[in-house]
């Protein structure tokens, strides 16, 4: 697919350019003329809409920038001058902060519909780890950014996440904390470290987007993978990116727009914590400390271990497992439509992180509400099953499943004749 | 079912026996008396935030700050997002004594010792009624009111919970609780113990609208106006919001169509 140019320049001036710089012909080859597998269903759109959020997050964040004071004595009537003096600052602060929730659930279901069609495996597993990369400087921008409005959550959340690194103290003593008093800039949160989190909040999203260079690139030297996880063999299973996946991608991005647009404009503070509205005050511990959603599965494995240093290995442990994916699952069935047995666990994932997200919300000594059933040890169960997952399962059923044979091409499976096929040739 | 009672009993074999004290002074979930403004088409009811800023004025600010809202976004002028007409709000500014030293001879208080002060224009926020948290403390019992300028968007059931509190006073504790010196009982507090005096008693403002001033009704017009003043913007949100869904589904449509008509010949 790489390399297959099929750019023709038409006018004296797109010769000229393209004899100089090629960007023309680089734009046809990879939006226009890329052949795409022709059964991509609504699952792959969302990497279109991931790009389209950050877009949105890098414009409005860089208009509210404008409008932002990161200091600790006026962060917080920054926030609320933009809300009610600037021209369609609250529109720009709610689609911001509330941005920043719909890009996460579009990660999310990036991610779990890589999981499914086992799209981190060969040849794409460069593609996968920048995913990864993505998905941890996602995780820091946001941390960073929930800091900047200076509200009661921010600041205490900025004091636990920075306390973690003081449990290095435990294995070098004293180095954890020369470590957190540097991150601060001085003896507690405050002024410094709430400037450095604004200067890097504005420069981890351009990174971010170098990334996505990346990953598209990593993208279409392979090409797609599909959800039979077979692959392409020739002409017929393909066809052109446009104008078949731009209409089919921006139908499924409005969608998803529409749902953002909900939040937006009728509910911009269901995500948010009220103590957030409340400003930062270091004398006063807010009675419950909780990142936002998207970060709670996190937290339930952090607060379910006792001991701080494990804790905090368990929870950078937990991400740094998704690197080692491609190598930990044996299996050579990409899809787990054909994997009976894998399908089944790769849902109680889905359903554990659900799970784990729920606990994380509350005290690691709470009960589920109505009942004395503690929550601790299954926040531990979620956690274990986290890990074995991809530390047993895939690397165990690989082994010993017997996957359902495969369809010959993706033509025969898409008209209809492939999917039941016996004699479908082994990968 | 088999397996969730396993997970159930491994569970309890992991968790170091989570002893727990149910505390019977949680606040009782907020009333709710209903708001204008909720919904996806709410607006602000004018008359309520005019009866809602007389409560606050006569009543709340001798206590409670409203340090982000000026006078001006009083205004319905100039697009303004308020209730009353320019120079209404003037006039209601004007009525204010805002701190104003040092003059130009430095002095920061009159010839006997009174700070210096000037009437307030429509640029200014609304004048505190301390000086500082201190003084505030001192007033209060040790208590400190919080400032209302966001508190709907403050507190967990926002509204209702400030309408809650507000009306909650009137109910006698149960037996076996005891509300604590200098504190009032109000179980829509979490503890029940709070430390704001009931605020509102029956007529204790004369609207000008002749409405009559029930506990009920003043709560429910100060927090209509407190709404306002946490989110001004509300119903600009609104109307525009309603724009941007019948555009986007309109757009959502067409592409719809389109999809379906390019991928036509394909199956
Ligand atoms: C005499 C002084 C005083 C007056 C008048 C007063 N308050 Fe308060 N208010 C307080 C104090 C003190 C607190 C702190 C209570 C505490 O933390 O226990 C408070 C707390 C509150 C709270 C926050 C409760 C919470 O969840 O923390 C709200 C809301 C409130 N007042 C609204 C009002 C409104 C509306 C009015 C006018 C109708 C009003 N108050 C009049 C003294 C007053
Ligand atoms: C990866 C993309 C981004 C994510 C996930 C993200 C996330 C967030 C979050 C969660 C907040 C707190 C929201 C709130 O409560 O207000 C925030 C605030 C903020 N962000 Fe971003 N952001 C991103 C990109 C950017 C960029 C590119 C800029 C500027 C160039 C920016 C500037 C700001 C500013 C100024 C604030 C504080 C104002 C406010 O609180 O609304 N952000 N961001």
């Amino acid at each position: 697919m790489a390399g297959h140019s099929t750019y023709v320049p038409k006018t004296g001036f797109t010769r000229w350019l393209d004899a100089r710089l090629p960007i023309l012909r680089f734009a046809n080859d990879t939006m226009t003329t890329f052949p795409t597998p022709r059964n991509l269903n609504f699952w792959y759109s969302f990497g279109g809409i991931l790009t389209f959020m950050l877009g949105i997050q890098i414009v409005t964040g860089i208009v509210l920038a404008m409008h932002y004071v990161p200091s600790a004595d006026k962060a917080f009537d920054s926030v609320e001058s933009i809300m009610r003096d600037v021209n369609y600052g609250w529109l720009l602060r709610y689609m911001h902060s509330n941005g920043a929730s719909f890009f996460f659930l579009a990660v999310y279901l990036h991610i779990f519909r890589g999981l499914y069609y086992g799209s981190y495996k060969a040849p794409r597993e460069i593609l996968w780890i920048i995913g990864v990369l993505i998905y941890v400087l996602m995780i820091a921008t946001a941390f960073l950014g929930y800091t900047l409005p200076w509200g009661q959550m921010s600041f205490w959340a900025a004091t636990v996440i920075t306390n973690l690194f003081s449990s290095i103290d435990q294995i070098l003593p004293h180095a954890g904390t020369a470590i957190t008093e540097w991150l601060w800039g001085g003896f507690a949160v405050g002024d410094p470290t709430l400037n450095r989190f604004f200067s890097l909040h504005y420069l981890l999203p351009f990174v971010i987007a170098g990334l996505v260079v990346l990953h598209i690139w990593a993208l279409h030297v392979p090409g797609n993978n599909n959800p039979l996880g077979i692959d392409v063999k020739g002409p017929q299973d393909t066809v052109p990116f446009h104008p078949y996946y731009t209409a089919k991608d921006l139908f499924y991005l409005l969608l998803f727009v529409i749902l953002y647009a909900v939040v937006v404009f009728y509910l911009p503070n269901a995500l948010v914590e009220p103590d957030n509205y409340v400003p930062a005050n270091p004398l006063v511990t807010p009675p419950e400390i909780v990142p936002e959603w998207y970060l709670l599965p996190f937290y339930a494995m952090l607060r379910s271990i006792p001991q701080k240093l494990i804790g905090v290995i368990v929870l950078f442990g937990a991400l740094i497992t998704l690197v080692f994916v491609p190598w930990l699952d044996t299996s050579r069935v990409r899809s787990m439509r054909f994997r009976p047995l894998a399908k089944q666990f790769f849902w109680a994932l889905v359903v554990d992180c659900v799970l784990l997200g729920y606990l994380g919300a509350h005290r690691p000594d709470a009960v589920f509400p109505g009942t004395s059933i503690p929550m601790l040890p299954f926040a531990r169960l979620g956690t274990a099953y986290y890990y074995a997952y991809f530390w047993l399962v895939l690397p165990l059923l690989g082994l010993i499943e017997t996957p359902k044979p495969l369809p010959a091409t993706i033509a025969t499976s898409v008209t209809g004749t492939g999917v039941e096929q016996v004699n479908a040739p082994a990968e | 079912m088999r397996f969730a009672r396993l997970a159930l009993a491994l569970g309890m074999m992991l968790g170091a026996g989570a002893a727990h004290a149910k505390i019977d002074t949680d606040p009782l979930p907020p009333k709710k008396p209903g708001w204008s403004f909720d919904g996806p088409f709410g607006m602000y009811d004018r008359a309520a935030l005019q009866r809602g800023f007389q409560v606050y004025k006569e009543v709340c600010s001798a206590c409670h700050s409203l340090n982000r809202v000026s006078f001006a976004a009083m205004s319905s002028g100039d697009g303004g997002h308020g209730f009353f007409t320019g120079p209404e709000v003037k006039a209601i500014a004007a009525g204010y004594k805002i701190p104003a030293g040092p003059n130009d001879k430095g002095e920061t208080t009159d010839a006997n010792g009174t700070p210096l002060t000037r009437p307030g224009i429509v640029a200014d926020h609304f004048p505190p009624p301390f000086p500082n948290e201190q003084a505030a403390r001192t007033a209060n019992n040790g208590a400190l009111p919080p400032d209302l300028s966001v508190i709907t968007k403050a507190r967990a059931g926002g509204a209702d919970y400030v309408y809650s509190i507000l009306t909650g006073f009137h109910e006698k504790p149960p037996a076996g609780f005891t509300v604590l010196p200098g504190k009032y009982f109000n179980p829509y507090f979490n503890g029940w113990n709070i430390s704001m005096p009931p605020p509102l008693s029956p007529n204790q403002v004369t609207y000008a609208d002749k409405t009559n001033a029930t506990v009920d009704q003043m709560a429910h017009d100060v927090v209509t106006f407190l709404s306002w003043a946490a989110e001004p913007t509300l119903e600009d949100r609104h109307r525009i919001g309603f724009g941007v869904m019948l555009f986007l589904l309109a757009f959502a449509g067409l592409a719809y169509l389109s999809y379906r008509r390019i991928w036509a010949d394909i199956h």
